[in-house]
This record gives C-alpha cells, sequence and structure tokens, in this order.
C-alpha cells in the first residue's frame, strides 16, 4: 500500500480522521495533566470551565499560575508511594506468574487435538463472564477464616487466577500458529515434550508472550475490584487509594491528590508504551491473536 | 419520647469525663486491629490509639472506605481479622444480627465507669458500642440572599418553598437550591428523611412489613419533587461532592446538606469569602406541621468484637478510649460533632445540635432498613424524573422491598 | 499430545481456575437456590445520644438455632430467580394479561428492575460493540497510511483512553460533561441550548454513556487491527491491483478477510466485556436513568445489608446471557477446530 499511489483527497481524509481521533483521545488526558498543578477551585470550577486553563484560584490561594500541592499531598504527605510499590510488586507478581501458567497451558491446549481441549477453553472463556465482584464477596469469608486476607500473594493468586482465560485464549491462538512441526521434529531427536517446548518453543514465543504481558499488565494494573476489597490499607495498591482519596459522603475528598496520583500512575504506563510499542505490534502481528 | 439536649449532654460529659481520662494506656498485653472508615477524625482517633503500642501490645488499623463490605466477613472469622469495627447506626445492625460484637458493660464497669449514658449504644438493655461522633443533614442558608428578598431563615420546608420562589422571581438565580438527591443511597436517604418530618413510621412497629405506601408516602414524595423543581435539572446524580462544590461556588442559596461537611464549606478553600461569609447552618425544617425537623440523626461509634479473647477486648476498649481522650479531642475539634469530653462547638457543628436540639429522630438502627434503603434508592428516581405516579413508586419501592426482605428471611 | 503430557502442562493453570473461578461459581449457583432463615424478631428498647426508641432486633438465639440446623439456609428452587427483582415470572404474567396494547407492556416490562437493566445491557452491547469494531478499523487504517515516523507517537496518543483508570478516567471526564464543565458547555454552544444537561435526560445519559464506551474500547480493537494490518500479504494486494481494483475493493476483498479471524476475537472480549458495564454508570451517577446487570449485583452486594442470595442469582443470570451472545462466535470456533482436527 504504497502512499504515493493514493490519491491526496483520500490521504487528507485519512489524516484528519486521525488527527480528529488522537486529538479525542488524548484531550481528556491532557486537560487532567494540566489541571493536576491547579488547585481545586479551578480544575473543577463551577463558575467558568476557562479557570481550569486560567487558574485564577490557584494564584489567588498560592501565589503562582502551577502549584503543585496536589504531588506534595499525595506523595508527601499521604505516602502514596507505598501503594506505588504495592502495585509494582502486584502487578510484576501477577504479569509472571500469569505468563509461567498461560504459556505452558496455552501451548498444551494448542498442541492437543482433543475435543476436551476445546471445551477446556469454551468453559474457560465462561468463566470469564462471571462478574468479578460477586466472586470477590465469595471470597472473602474463606480468606478471613484462613488468615489469608489482607496479603499482597492472595491477590496476586486471584487476580492471576482471574486472567488465566484470557492469558489461555491468547496465547493458545499464538501457539496455533508456531509451525507443528518444530517442535514434533525435536521430540522425534529425542527431546521430551517439555525439553522440546523449552528448547524449541520458548526461542520464538516471546512476541506472543510480550503482547499478552502487556494486557495482564493493564488487567492487574487498573484493578479495582480485587484490590479494593482483598487488600488490608497498609498493603493497598494505587487505584483503590486513589478511589479513598475522593472522599465518602460523610467527608470531603482531596480531589486534587487523586487527580496527582492519576496523572503520577499513568506515568509508568508511558513508559512502558513507549518501550514496548515495537513489541506490542510485531507479537500481534505473529498471530498472537486468532479467533 | 423525649431527646436529650446535646450541647448541655456535653457540657455535662466534660466534666464527667476528665477523670476518666488516662496519661497512658496501662495496657498490659493484647491485640488491637481497628476497621473503620478513612477520613480525618477516625485517623485522629486511630493515630492516638497508636500510641498504646508497646512490646506487648500490638496495635493496628486498617481505615478503607470499602470497610462496610468487608466487616461482617472480618469479624466472621475466628479469631476475628479486627477487634474493633467502627459503625454507625445502620452498619452496626449486620454486626448484631450475626452476633459478631460483645456487650460492653463489663469493659466499661471496668475502664470507664464515668462513660455518660449519652455514648452508650444500649440495645435491649446491653451496651453495644460506644457512640464518639455525631452528625445529620441540615440546612445551609446564604444569608446575603435571603435579605436580598427580605426573607427570613425558614423553619418548615413549607417556608423553604416560599424563599426558593422568591429568589427565582427576583432573577437572582434559576436553581437556588440542592440536596443530596444522587439515585441510590443518597436519594432514600431524603426520603426517609422526609418521610420521618412527616411523622410517618416506615413500617408496622414491631414488624418487618413495610407502610410508605400512604398518603403520608405521597406527601413525603411531593415535597420531594417540589424542592427539586428549584433544583438544577442534573439533581438526580447530586452526591455530597457535587452539593458541596455548588455550594462554594455560589450557585445556590438553600442547601440541604451533611453536617459533616460544614467545616469544609466554612473554610476559604475552593470558595470566596463574600459565600462563606454569609453561610448560615441552620436546624433541619419541619414539613407538612410536623413537630420534629424532617432530618435523620448519626452517631459513629466503635464496637468490640465477640471472636476475640477477653484480653484483647480489655486491651481494644483501653486502646480506642485512650485515642479519644480530650486532649486528642481538643486537637481534632473541627474534626467532627464530637460526643466526647473536650469538644468545644464551633460554627461548623451548629447545624447539626440545633437539629438534634430541635428533637430529630435517630436513623432507625432496625435489622431490615437497609434492605428497604436501597429498594428506595433504587426505585424513586422514575418517579422524579416524571416517569411514573408517586403511587405507582411507593408501590415499587415496596414490591422491591418485599422481595428483597423475603430472600432475607425477615417477611415469610 | 498424550493425556498425561497435556495434564502435566495445563494443571497449575486448571488448578488457579478451580480454586478460584469454578469452585466460587459453583458456590454462587448453590447460594442463588437457598434463602436465609426466618429471621424470629423481637422488640426491644433502644438507647443512644439521641435517646430511647422501640426498635425490633433479631433474636439471635432462636434464629442461630434455625441456622445450626441448615447451615445453608432454606432450599428456595428457583424461587429467587423467578421473584420480582430477577425473572419476575409473576409480574410479567400480571402485565401481560392487564396491557392492552404492546407499548403499554413494554412500559410495565421496564418498571421491573432486571428488565430495565437488561434492556440497558443489550443496547450498550449492540451499539458499542460494532462501534468500537468500526472505529478501531478506521483508526488502524488511518494510522497505518500514515508516515513511518508519525506512527509511534499517534500509536501511544491512541492507546491513552485504554490505560487511563476507569475510576479517574470517568471522574474527570463526568466533570467535564456538567452543563458548567469544558465539554458540557461547548456542547450547549454548539447547539445554541443553554440549558442543555447531558446528565438530566435518560436519553442523553445512555448516549453519554455508550460514547464513553466506545472511546474507552476503541484502542483495543485499533492495536489488535493494526497489528493485522501488518501482515496483510503484499502479493495478494498487488495482485489485486493488477486486476484494477480500487483501493474500497481492495480493504473488501483483501484487508477484511485477512482481519476476519482477529475481529472475531475482539468481538468475542467485546462482548463479553459490554455485558459486564459498570464502571461507567458508577462513575457518571448514571444510576437513575441507567443500570445494568452488573450494576444490579453491586447494589446487591453494597449498602449495610448484603444479598448474597440475589446477587448470585442475578450474576448467573448473567452467565447464562454471555453463553447465549457468545453463542455463534462459539459455535464457529468449534468448525474451526473440526476442521484443523480433520
Amino acid at each position: 500500500m504504497g502512499a504515493s499511489r493514493r490519491s491526496t483527497a483520500l490521504v487528507v481524509i485519512s489524516t484528519a480522521l486521525v488527527a480528529l481521533w488522537v486529538i479525542l483521545a488524548a484531550f481528556p488526558f491532557l486537560w487532567t495533566l494540566w489541571g493536576s498543578f491547579k488547585v481545586q477551585g479551578d480544575f473543577f470550577s463551577r463558575s467558568d470551565w476557562m479557570n481550569a486553563l486560567t487558574g485564577p484560584l490557584t494564584q489567588e490561594q498560592t501565589g503562582g499560575a502551577f502549584t503543585g500541592q496536589g504531588y506534595w499531598g499525595a506523595w508527601v504527605e499521604s505516602g502514596f508511594w507505598r501503594n506505588v510499590v504495592n502495585t509494582g510488586i502486584v502487578v510484576v507478581c501477577t504479569v509472571v506468574i500469569s505468563l509461567t501458567l498461560g504459556t505452558l497451558g496455552g501451548y498444551a491446549l494448542a498442541r492437543s487435538g482433543f475435543r476436551y481441549a476445546f471445551w477446556l477453553l469454551m468453559i474457560a472463556l465462561v468463566f470469564r463472564a462471571m462478574p468479578h465482584i460477586t466472586l470477590v464477596s465469595g471470597y472473602l469469608l474463606p480468606f478471613f477464616e484462613w488468615n489469608l486476607w489482607g496479603h499482597l500473594p492472595t491477590a496476586i493468586i486471584v487476580l492471576v487466577a482471574i486472567n488465566q482465560p484470557f492469558t489461555l485464549w491468547m496465547l493458545h491462538s499464538f501457539f496455533l500458529n508456531i509451525p507443528k512441526d518444530l517442535d514434533e521434529s525435536a521430540m522425534v531427536d529425542g527431546c521430551t515434550r517439555f525439553q522440546a517446548f523449552r528448547h524449541v518453543i520458548m526461542p520464538v514465543m516471546w512476541p506472543g508472550v510480550i503482547t499478552t504481558g502487556l494486557f495482564s499488565f493493564l488487567l492487574a494494573y487498573n484493578d479495582f475490584a480485587v484490590t479494593a476489597m482483598l487488600l488490608s490499607s497498609e498493603n493497598q495498591t494505587m487505584v483503590p487509594r486513589i478511589a479513598s482519596f475522593l472522599g465518602s459522603v460523610q467527608q470531603e475528598g482531596n480531589v486534587m491528590f487523586a487527580v496527582a496520583a492519576v496523572v503520577s500512575a499513568t506515568a509508568p504506563l508511558f513508559v512502558l508504551i513507549l518501550f514496548f510499542q515495537r513489541q506490542i505490534v510485531s507479537g500481534l502481528t505473529a498471530g498472537a491473536v486468532k479467533g | 419520647m423525649s431527646f436529650p439536649r446535646l450541647t448541655t449532654l456535653t457540657a455535662v460529659a466534660t466534666i464527667l469525663g476528665a477523670s476518666a481520662a488516662m496519661a497512658d494506656c496501662g495496657i498490659a498485653s493484647g491485640r488491637v486491629a481497628i476497621l473503620s472508615n478513612d477520613f480525618p477524625a477516625l485517623q485522629a482517633m486511630a493515630a492516638a490509639a497508636a500510641e498504646c503500642a508497646s512490646a506487648t501490645v500490638t496495635v493496628t488499623a486498617n481505615q478503607t472506605t470499602e470497610h462496610r463490605d468487608i466487616q461482617v466477613a472480618a469479624l466472621t472469622a475466628n479469631p476475628a481479622e479486627y477487634t474493633s469495627a467502627v459503625v454507625a447506626n445502620s452498619s452496626i445492625v449486620p454486626l448484631m444480627n450475626a452476633g459478631l460484637i460483645r456487650p460492653l458493660d463489663d469493659l466499661i464497669a471496668q475502664y470507664a465507669p464515668d462513660l455518660p449514658q449519652l455514648n452508650r449504644i444500649t440495645i435491649d438493655g446491653q451496651t453495644m458500642a460506644v457512640a464518639f461522633m455525631a452528625n445529620a443533614q441540615h440546612l445551609y442558608l446564604r444569608e446575603d440572599v435571603l435579605a436580598q428578598v427580605g426573607a427570613e431563615a425558614p423553619a418548615t420546608y413549607e417556608e423553604v418553598l416560599e424563599v426558593l420562589a422568591a429568589i427565582r422571581e427576583a432573577g437572582i438565580m434559576e436553581h437556588p437550591f440542592a440536596m443530596n438527591t444522587g439515585a441510590g443511597w443518597n436519594l432514600g436517604e431524603e426520603f426517609v428523611n422526609m418521610y420521618l418530618g412527616h411523622g410517618g413510621d416506615l413500617f408496622e412497629p414491631g414488624t418487618a412489613n413495610p407502610s410508605i405506601n400512604n398518603e403520608t408516602g405521597v406527601a413525603t414524595l411531593e415535597m420531594l419533587a417540589a424542592l427539586n423543581a428549584y433544583a438544577n435539572p442534573d439533581f438526580l446524580t447530586f452526591d455530597s461532592n457535587a452539593t458541596q462544590a455548588l455550594w462554594e461556588s455560589g450557585q445556590i442559596a438553600v442547601g440541604y446538606m451533611w453536617g459533616s461537611r460544614a467545616a469544609g464549606i466554612l473554610d476559604a478553600e475552593n470558595s470566596t469569602p463574600e459565600i462563606t461569609g454569609a453561610t448560615a447552618l441552620a436546624a433541619a425544617p419541619t414539613v407538612g406541621g410536623g413537630t420534629v425537623p424532617a432530618s435523620t440523626l448519626w452517631w459513629d461509634g466503635f464496637t468490640i468484637a465477640a471472636n476475640i479473647s477477653d484480653e484483647d477486648a480489655a486491651a481494644t476498649f483501653q486502646a480506642l478510649m485512650h485515642g479519644l481522650r480530650p486532649e486528642v479531642i481538643t486537637a481534632n475539634n473541627d474534626a467532627a460533632v464530637w460526643l466526647m469530653p473536650g469538644f468545644t462547638p464551633g460554627a461548623s457543628a451548629e447545624g447539626v445540635s440545633a437539629t438534634a436540639n430541635a428533637g430529630a429522630r435517630p436513623y432507625p438502627m432496625l435489622p431490615y432498613a437497609g434492605l428497604l434503603h436501597t429498594a428506595l434508592g433504587n426505585e424513586l428516581a422514575a418517579f422524579l424524573q416524571g416517569q411514573e405516579s408517586a403511587e405507582q413508586a411507593l408501590a415499587d419501592v415496596e414490591a422491591a422491598y418485599i422481595a428483597a426482605a423475603r430472600e432475607q428471611g425477615f417477611l415469610q | 499430545m498424550p493425556h498425561r503430557t497435556f495434564l502435566w502442562f495445563i494443571l497449575p493453570s486448571l488448578t488457579a481456575m478451580i480454586l478460584f473461578i469454578a469452585l466460587p461459581i459453583v458456590s454462587v449457583v448453590i447460594q442463588s437456590l437457598h434463602v436465609e432463615h426466618e429471621q424470629v424478631l423481637v422488640t426491644v428498647e433502644n438507647c443512644g445520644p439521641f435517646g430511647c426508641t422501640e426498635e425490633t432486633r433479631v433474636d439471635r438465639a432462636a434464629t442461630e438455632a434455625l441456622r445450626e440446623a441448615q447451615p445453608l439456609g432454606r432450599f428456595n428452587g428457583l424461587g429467587t430467580y423467578l421473584d420480582r427483582r430477577h425473572l419476575a415470572t409473576a409480574e410479567v404474567a400480571e402485565a401481560w394479561r392487564s396491557s392492552e396494547t404492546m407499548g403499554q407492556f413494554w412500559g410495565r416490562l421496564m418498571n421491573l428492575p432486571f428488565y430495565k437493566a437488561l434492556a440497558f445491557t443489550l443496547a450498550y452491547t449492540f451499539i458499542v460493540t460494532p462501534l468500537v469494531l468500526v472505529l478501531g478499523l478506521a483508526i488502524a487504517l488511518g494510522v497505518n497510511g500514515l508516515p513511518r515516523l508519525m506512527r509511534g507517537p499517534t500509536i501511544f496518543f491512541s492507546l491513552l483512553p485504554m490505560i487511563v483508570t476507569p475510576l479517574i478516567g470517568s471522574l474527570v471526564l463526568f466533570w467535564m460533561i456538567d452543563a458548567d464543565g469544558v465539554i458540557g458547555a461547548t456542547l450547549a454552544r454548539l447547539f445554541d441550548d443553554p440549558n442543555l444537561s447531558l446528565k438530566a435526560s435518560p436519553t442523553l445519559t445512555w448516549i453519554t454513556i455508550f460514547v464513553y464506551g466506545v472511546w474507552h474500547s476503541a484502542p483495543f480493537a485499533f492495536i489488535v487491527f493494526y497489528a493485522g494490518l501488518q501482515t496483510v500479504p503484499e502479493e495478494t494486494l498487488e495482485a489485486a491491483m493488477i486486476d484494477g481494483a480500487n483501493r474500497w475493493e481492495r480493504i473488501r476483498y483483501v484487508v477484511i478477510p485477512h482481519l476476519m479471524p482477529l475481529a472475531v476475537f475482539i468481538t468475542l472480549m467485546q462482548l463479553m466485556d459490554n455485558f459486564r458495564v459498570f464502571e461507567p454508570i458508577v462513575g457518571f451517577q448514571a444510576q437513575a436513568s441507567a443500570t445494568s446487570l452488573s450494576y444490579i449485583i453491586y447494589s446487591d452486594l453494597r449498602g449495610d445489608v448484603q444479598q448474597f442470595g440475589s446477587a448470585a442469582a442475578t450474576s448467573v443470570l448473567t452467565i447464562l446471557g454471555v453463553a447465549i451472545l457468545l453463542a455463534p462466535v462459539l459455535v464457529r470456533t468449534w468448525r474451526d477446530f473440526n476442521r484443523k482436527r480433520a
């Protein structure tokens, strides 16, 4: 599809469409980024939304056009860094364990020609339909009884389990696209199934694994239902903590702490997406997803 | 029914309580684990209770906005995950229903014999919780706007409507009113307040049968609709954060909001001196010729888990009383309307005190009140949107409640 | 692959899913078939800071005795599924009998919480899913046509709606669509209607949530399609061009068939996720105008009295709903699977 062969009108239209989309996609975030340096009365101004841009109250209350109060409040006063560390632990462990279990299972599902493999996949898919909030409410009592509640490993295992159907499905379709001959010829040469997997499949599976990993990453990173209900406050991750900045019926929250925290929480994702952008695309290209 | 005068009793409590306060906690050993909501007053209490930690005493606190969702499971475990849960009128009920909290009479007799009756939540003669904070919804008025239309502070909702009409006619504001009418829990609460203000009872006495589909219920809904005709058309999305922001931006002149928001509304942050300076706090109005304010009174208090050792229970009781000693209360005076010695009612407590003194009723501590509250919150929006009649809305609420109460075993 | 080897490979994954998903589902199904014991009520005097009142409470000893005898509760069969808060068979039959027109029947049906939620859930699923597919494809084609240098930053910004925490994403958007917010005020000026409020009317609330849903999910479809576009066989495209196919025909007959498996994958995931729509309802405080099945479950489990039985029944109905929705896709996959086996 060489660009040279296309009519100018088409190029203009499609570029305009993409430009419009990029604006729509990025605008709320850029707005939030700008507003995170204002005070609440400006960013959430009821009198005039222009205040979020110009910041008259910020000027009045802090003496400058921009203020780092939200960031200071979230990171220093409220110790948001602890939640960041917790999120780091939860996300890294969830992704690593999910992928380890998922590659083994997905490989088996792709290579087993039996009908039960298909049914297993289907059941896993229907499992995924269960609303998380019902699952989590069911966990509470046994977890408290067995003293498992509140700890990071518990939340990690639950997140791994909840993400397994998706991970299995994606990796299974990925392995389907790796030619069977590859590992079967290794087995003819005397490798066991696991050795074949270890030495022949593993080196070529990374693009698919990275793509799947990114989706697991996002699921774990943005999760609220599981982490809010299963972690005690000292082990809390970022998203429930941000929710608690918003306050309750009774008490006004520190909304600007939440806004600043969200901007900071999104920053590592930027780095991640920039870094893995090529891998996501090449991973998907290698056929990670097929219906 | 007669209600004690809050301020008078607080003053009495100050004298009685002074001797009960101890310099150190004097706990030999034990485990203290507190489950509570997450806001400054409770954070101050937990931090002060944590001073009791020593080589033999552990003090931990889990302060989270999700506390209501985990408290039953957490206290059902044996030993319970938390030795104490901080609850309110409504959230004590599921713990009571399941028998998860212990009577505190022995602990009070031993460690806080001077604790005033005011603070003791007694159920069937047994003290099940120690109340330490109060809250209620009440009126917020912009005196400058009222003066412009020559109105006095309204004492009844009928007068409120007149004031609102005058403000609109004078062209000062098109939507001068707001209350917390967001569909869900908030809307349910507004119905309960207004219905009790009309003198209604939510249930047939002594049973779990609902009794809201009647003339009082219709009058309640009509009053809510009449008031919200003066509110912004978005009113079905209004929670406390939204109404407070409306007030602080000067867009409304009459508000019905929580007392716990008063300190935030009266401070300079996010508002202008013209608005905060003209803000007056008043008791919730009466309605429909009723004698008590159309509001419900709420307390927050601590309970002690049943499934823990007596040693841990004693340690927890002492640590929490240490966390509520007068110095802590004084240092955090404006964080709440405290019911404890050391509290000096300030400007931000006026609304709650006035509402309590005018004899508002407490939110009912009934095992099935939460079910009706949920049904009200879910079913009333259709009426306020003008999609169905008041009678139909009330019939829907009763039907939804009855189905829920049957599943829970309250109705057969 | 022999059964034994298969089992060893799948075992860790299977154990996790059985323990944390299958067993809870079994327990949810059992709970949905039971209701609580009769609660024995007694009237007592309660006192507090605001005086004393006569109130009822649960008689613990009497209720406990019943609970000991039958720890699961009373068996209720499908009673919970059929009551007013779920399938409401009696109410639906009554509405059918007493309604003279279809419109009247529909109105009564929409007054029942489950059907009201189902209507929104289905509308959301069937409006948002195709729009996500189309928009995702359009953006992918557009980005693919950009000069190489521009693609990186564009992909990066395009993914933003998906990666910003929904909780805060919707909070900020909720403020922006307020009549005083930047989007709300702009729209009011655009339509020249100063009283325009996206939050007040049910129709506008629905549209707002749909738009949010498309905005939030389009990046997922985009990135998958974009990746697929990288592998469109160049030879086929050139052959089509030599045969005189114009750009549209090339997309229609070469690109789209190549992307079909990806479209199926996206549809599957989107149908499932959209059927469980929940966050935007809470985020936009839209409960008054729009409720979904997941929202009903949330509402049952929140609050002071948690209604597990009712939430369990709605959850089971949700799973059934997803299974029905996915059936066509699953049948297709089953055929593919058998074809591959053959």
